[in-house]
Parts: C-alpha cells; sequence; structure tokens
C-alpha cells in the first residue's frame, strides 16, 4: 500500500526504508473494528451506507471496513426468522483524473473505478489508508460528484499524518501520527510503518 | 503494472508517428488506460478535468469523418480546448506553407497537434518543426495509423478477454488474417507492427498486385493469396479497404472479381472459425471487401472498433500531454524555443513538491 506515493515521490526510483512500527496487525483490526462502530453510531446504522475504497491504499482498507460493518449489522440479528442484513456495497474510486498536479508529475489511473450504485441520498464513507495533504480527498470528491449527488461524505483514514494543504478533515481516524514531511507511512497488512524514502 | 517502467514521461516517446514509437511496453499502457476512460465513457457525464487548460488542434488534410470526430471528442471528454484546421478552409489555399501553417499554429500555444496527411513521412516533418509540441500521426499516406491499429487491438483484447489481468496475454500466437489491400494501407502497417509487438502471427492475405513491392522486414508470419486457406485457420479477420482514391481499382481485373476471391462473402463467414473475429477500420465499402449482411453479423466488431478508437485516443492523447514536461525537455530547447510552454514548465519548476500526498 502507499503505492501512490511510493510511485510519485521524487526522486524517482527511491526506496522505501523502515524506521519504526506504529501499529501492529492487531492493533490494525482493532482500529477497523473500532471505526466500523463509529460508522454506525454516527449515522444511526449503515441502511444508506456506501464504503467507497481510494485506489490503491485506501482499497483493502475499505474492503476490510466494510467486512467489520456486516458482522455488525449481522450481530445485531436476534432470534429465527429475521431477515438477513442486505450486506454494505462497496465501490472503488480512482481520481487519477481529477487530480490538480497532473502535468507537474505522473499520474495514471492505478485500476479502473467501480462504483456500482447511484450514489444519490446515500451516505458515502470515502476510504484511505493515508491523509496528507488532502489533495486526493479534494480530487476524490469531485469524481464522486459524477456518480450522483450524495446526501453526505464522511472520510475514514488509517493514518492521519497532518500537512494538511486544503481544509480537509477526516471523520474516523485509525491513528493520528505526527510526521516529517519527508517521511513516509507505508500501511501494509501486517501494520503500519514509518520510514523514508532513501534516492538510489 | 508498476508506472516507472517507462520513466516519468507517460509513453516511450513524445509524439506518436508510428507503432514502433510505443513499443510492447507503450501499446501496454495504452490499453490499460484505455480501460480507465471506458468506464469514463459509461457514465452519464462522460467527461473528466485530465486535460483542463491544455490545447488540442488537428489538422487534416486529407477527408477523414471517424478519425477526426473520434479526435476531437476525445479531446473534449478530457476537457481540453479544441482547434480545428482544414485543408479546404484555412490559409493553405492562399499558398502558405505547411510549415508555416504549423508554425502558425505553435505560435498559438498548441500543446497537441493531430495530423493527418496524404503524404508518408509529414508528421514526421511536422514534429521535427515544432519541437515544443506532441505530434500524433492520424494517418500519412501509405506508412501509418497508429491509433487504429490500437483501436484494433483493444478491441481484439476486450472481445477475447484478459487472463490474468494482463491485456496483452490473448494475444500470444493470435493466428491474424490482414486481407485486402495491404499496398496502399496505412492501417495494415500499423497492425502489422502492433500485432507483431504484442506476440500475434500475421498472415497477409492479398492478390499480388496489391501486395507491396517488398515485404523485406515485415514482421509477418506468412504471406497468402489464397483467402479460403487462410480464413480456415485464422482467429480475427481483418479487412481493409480497397483504396479507390489512390488507384487500387488499376491492380484489379474488377470489383466483382475482387470481391469473388478475395471479399468476405457471406458464403466464406459461414464457413469461418464460430469464434472468430471480423474487423475493419472503415469506411466499410459494403459488398466490395465484405458483404453487407456480414457487416452485420454478431462477430463483426466494426462497431467496437469506433467506440474504442475513442477511449483509445483519450488515452493517447491522456498520456501524451498529461505528464511532466520538464523532464523531457531539455534546457537548451527552452532556450531555442521561447513558447507559451515555457511559462508552464516554469511554473511546474517552481511549484512545490512533496513526496506524496494522499
Amino acid at each position: 500500500m502507499a503505492e501512490r506515493e511510493r510511485n510519485h515521490a521524487r526522486p524517482r526510483g527511491a526506496v522505501f526504508v523502515p524506521r519504526s512500527q506504529v501499529l501492529s496487525a492487531d492493533d490494525l483490526t482493532r482500529a477497523i473494528t473500532r471505526m466500523a462502530h463509529e460508522v454506525v453510531e454516527r449515522n444511526r446504522g449503515i441502511d444508506d451506507v456506501i464504503v467507497v475504497g481510494l485506489q490503491t491504499g485506501g482499497v483493502p482498507i475499505a474492503r476490510r471496513l466494510t467486512e467489520a460493518l456486516d458482522l455488525l449489522a449481522a450481530s445485531r440479528v436476534t432470534g429465527p426468522g429475521a431477515d438477513e442484513p442486505a450486506p454494505v456495497t462497496m465501490g472503488t474510486l480512482d481520481v487519477a483524473f481529477y487530480r490538480d498536479d497532473i502535468g507537474l508529475r505522473p499520474v495514471l489511473p492505478e485500476a479502473v473505478t467501480d462504483i456500482p450504485v447511484d450514489l444519490t441520498g446515500k451516505t458515502v464513507v470515502l476510504v484511505d489508508d493515508v491523509l496528507f495533504t488532502g489533495r486526493t480527498i479534494r480530487a476524490a470528491l469531485n469524481a464522486l460528484g459524477e456518480y450522483g449527488r450524495a446526501q453526505a461524505v464522511q472520510l475514514a483514514v488509517m493514518v492521519d499524518r497532518g500537512h494538511r494543504e486544503l481544509p480537509i478533515r477526516p471523520d474516523y481516524v485509525g491513528k493520528n501520527l505526527p510526521t516529517r514531511r519527508d517521511e513516509m507511512v507505508d500501511v501494509t497488512e501486517e501494520g503500519v510503518t514509518l520510514g523514508d524514502l532513501v534516492g538510489r | 503494472m508498476t508506472h516507472d517502467d517507462l520513466g516519468p514521461a507517460g509513453l516511450p516517446s513524445r509524439h506518436l508517428l508510428a507503432v514502433d514509437d510505443l513499443g510492447v511496453e507503450g501499446i501496454a499502457r495504452v490499453l490499460a488506460v484505455a480501460d480507465s476512460f471506458a468506464e469514463v465513457g459509461r457514465r452519464a457525464n462522460p467527461k473528466v478535468p485530465a486535460l483542463r487548460g491544455r490545447t488540442v488542434a488537428t489538422l487534416f488534410l486529407e477527408d477523414s469523418t471517424r478519425t477526426r470526430l473520434s479526435f476531437e471528442t476525445a479531446a473534449k471528454r478530457l476537457s481540453a480546448d479544441v482547434l480545428s484546421f482544414s485543408a479546404g478552409s484555412s490559409s493553405l489555399n492562399k499558398g502558405e506553407s505547411l510549415r508555416d501553417t504549423v508554425a502558425t499554429i505553435e505560435a498559438m500555444g498548441v500543446d497537441a497537434l493531430v495530423v493527418r496527411h496524404r503524404s508518408s513521412g509529414t508528421p514526421h516533418r511536422v514534429a521535427a518543426w515544432a519541437p515544443g509540441l506532441a505530434v500524433v500521426n492520424a494517418g500519412d499516406g501509405w506508412h501509418q495509423h497508429p491509433t487504429q491499429a490500437l483501436a484494433d487491438l483493444y478491441t481484439v483484447a476486450g472481445a477475447l478477454g484478459r487472463p490474468g489481468d494482463d491485456p496483452l496475454a490473448c494475444f500470444a500466437g493470435l493466428p491474424v488474417a490482414v486481407v485486402g489491400d495491404v499496398r496502399h494501407s496505412r492501417v495494415a502497417r500499423s497492425l502489422v507492427a502492433a500485432y507483431a509487438a504484442v506476440g500475434a502471427r500475421v498472415t497477409l492475405v492479398a492478390p499480388p498486385t496489391l501486395l507491396p513491392p517488398s515485404l523485406e522486414g515485415w514482421p509477418v508470419a506468412g504471406v497468402s493469396h489464397d483467402l479460403d486457406a487462410t480464413l480456415a485457420g485464422a482467429r480475427v479477420v481483418s479487412l481493409l479497404r480497397l483504396q479507390a482514391e489512390r488507384g487500387s481499382g488499376a491492380y484489379v481485373p474488377s470489383l466483382r472479381e475482387y470481391t469473388a476471391r478475395w471479399g468476405l462473402t457471406a458464403e466464406r463467414a459461414a464457413r469461418l472459425d464460430p469464434a472468430a473475429l471480423v474487423l475493419h477500420p472503415g469506411p466499410v465499402v459494403r459488398g466490395v471487401e465484405v458483404a453487407s449482411d456480414v457487416a452485420d453479423l454478431p462477430c463483426a466488431l466494426i462497431g467496437d472498433q469506433v467506440r474504442n478508437g475513442l477511449v483509445v485516443r483519450m488515452a493517447v492523447l491522456f498520456l501524451l500531454l498529461g505528464h511532466d514536461a520538464v523532464a523531457d525537455t531539455g534546457p537548451t530547447r527552452l532556450a531555442a524555443a521561447p513558447s507559451a510552454r515555457r511559462g508552464r514548465q516554469e511554473a511546474a519548476a517552481g511549484a512545490p513538491r512533496g513526496a506524496a500526498d494522499a
């Protein structure tokens, strides 16, 4: 994950050198479970909630958040004869065509956007791995507009590392992590690692 | 696929003049990016702001319907501005040379120039005259028509499926027949280069008079004068138009005889492999190279080729223009060719470049 950072970072071809682990795999699971509870609490249920992961780093986290929301919904079903809750819809979004830095650096789509339903009237939970300058989220908000007028858009990120360049604020945060600008945060299934990009 | 294989630019070359400019990595990248634009095309609003503020000019000095409309629509769907030049209504009629016309267009601050010309090699000359522009060949004489070949590859890949997410996997060893007026066809030259690059086996099928004088250097698996023998083993049949405006008619005894021996008649279509695909770059002359009812069969992907042409041209324009101009333009060129582009580059160089944003 954090591939977007790695691909676009200068100098090109720099490698990520890990320094310290911030969250373990278990911490990651606990954070996702907590965030799922927060989503349910804030929206008083998940009837109109759609989870949208940002390509590429946000997609695995969005998938796990969707699973956690499905588990929560299933746990509320009591007694025989109760209806199985409908699974939470998940989509993926690539923002390459909406970035404001096209021309400044290579910006290529990583994967095809897949939003299976009209977003009009729905509550979209946008999911990314790392929140940094906020420019990706700005682009994502523009891109989402093409798929309908959502009732609300909320933002869930695994790591908020600060250094915002736009007035954007997350609603659900796995971990607030103060960083230097030149550091890099790597989010994988095994956890969250803080490190540096070192030129070859 | 990582995006580091081809360096900072979207494509290995600054221009798209021939299929060979792309190489197999470039072809793979165009097809991969085209997928994203196909998704854009399915939306209620099929337009993205990717090339806002960029200008694409089309300079068509030969008749065209689909290619010109396709390029202009592609540029508009990328939010680029489009300037449209055609020979009939331009100062070329007053005696201005092509070179001066290109210089005029360049001076207007255009970012890309899409060129079609009846003479082979014109886009190469234009690219040399206007170093600040990205030049896209939209067909030059008998030489090349690279975006048509890319559209055909994208169409075939879409019809055959993509095992393992590799857009080129379906082409390995694929038997392709390119049938018709190979001699006068720029599409044939681009198709042969593209199919060979991705590993397909191309057989040319044409009367001896409609083959090029020499096939030296053509990466084809075989040449045949017998359409029936080749059709039996072909998975893809790419038909070419008999180019009356280039005098093809004089190379065959009569149109009826051409159709009888080299045309895809209903009778021949019935004997095709059931999984075979029939392609035609258009314009289709029904009843000559392909029977009218064959052109409407489900295996004929002619409509898909037009749709995919738009998607592929969006990908090409985006890859040529949506990238860092600083990396491929050296300081000497900046000094030699001050232009509207310069201000943009300096702005880019001075802009803060955070390592990443998420």
